[in-house]
């Protein structure tokens, strides 16, 4: 996966935002030949209902807007990120649980002092998750802040 | 004829398609129009006895199908019918 600075960013800062609870959003790009390019991102409010601080859920309306969001922009939903606050950044047995073939999902590992780890996971064949590589793109591929 | 928007990560089951297109006359037979087309789907959609999945949601328009009349919600041709996988999970411990 190739990361651009400006996505890395907005998701960094939600994390750190939301710190102590969790915070969620979806990231967009393009990808071709199995590469992904993720371009922007977009942060949506944690419905979870009760503590935040180790559960999310993004509602059906805000997965919609996320799918119109990239039809209109000409780019591809590509995945989902959310914080781990004072946790790693591995999936848990609730992260597995609902997770989706094709998607990536980045978890920000987040502590008091700021971001302490990025990481991204996709499904296998198996259903169990693999951890992706984490390329950082060059500046050149930065696009205007998103909102949906 | 009521269309179907599948969502972008069951999109690898359907050949990159992003809508399906069938008389239906119930939400139901919709999305089974759609399983029996692209077979590769109908275990995400559907579990062993044939029942929708409970972390697949269903939209008419903006309306979640539960506050209809589940998959027996009636159809009509300009209807536009969203399959929306729930996105939950968090550290949890």
């Amino acid at each position: 996966m190739n990361l651009g600075q400006d996505a890395l960013l907005a998701m960094t800062k939600d994390a750190e935002r939301a710190f102590p609870n969790e915070c969620c959003g979806f990231f967009y790009g393009h990808e071709e030949g199995g590469e992904r390019r993720i371009l922007a991102s977009t942060a949506v409010e944690n419905r979870k209902e009760g503590d935040q601080r180790r559960r999310f859920l993004i509602s059906d309306l805000d997965y919609m807007r996320a799918e119109r969001h990239a039809a209109k922009t000409g780019m591809t939903l590509l995945g989902v990120y959310h914080s781990h606050p004072l946790h790693p950044a591995i999936p848990s047995e609730h992260d597995l649980a609902v997770a989706l073939p094709f998607f990536s999902y980045i978890i920000v590992s987040v502590q008091p002092e700021g971001t302490h780890h990025v990481r991204s996971w996709q499904l296998d064949n198996q259903r169990q998750f693999s951890e992706e590589t984490i390329l950082h793109l060059p500046a050149k591929w930065r696009v205007k802040p998103q909102h949906i | 004829m009521a269309q179907l928007i599948i969502p972008t990560p069951l999109r690898k089951f359907t050949e990159g398609q992003s809508t399906f297109a069938q008389e239906a006359a119930t939400v139901g037979s919709l999305l089974k129009g759609l399983a029996e087309q692209h077979p590769g789907l109908q275990p995400h959609l559907f579990d062993e006895s044939g029942t929708l999945r409970s972390f697949i949601r269903v939209y008419v328009g903006d309306e979640d199908i539960h506050a209809l009349q589940g998959e027996e919600t009636p159809l009509n041709s300009s209807d536009e019918v969203s399959i929306i996988p729930a996105i939950a999970g968090g550290c949890g411990f």
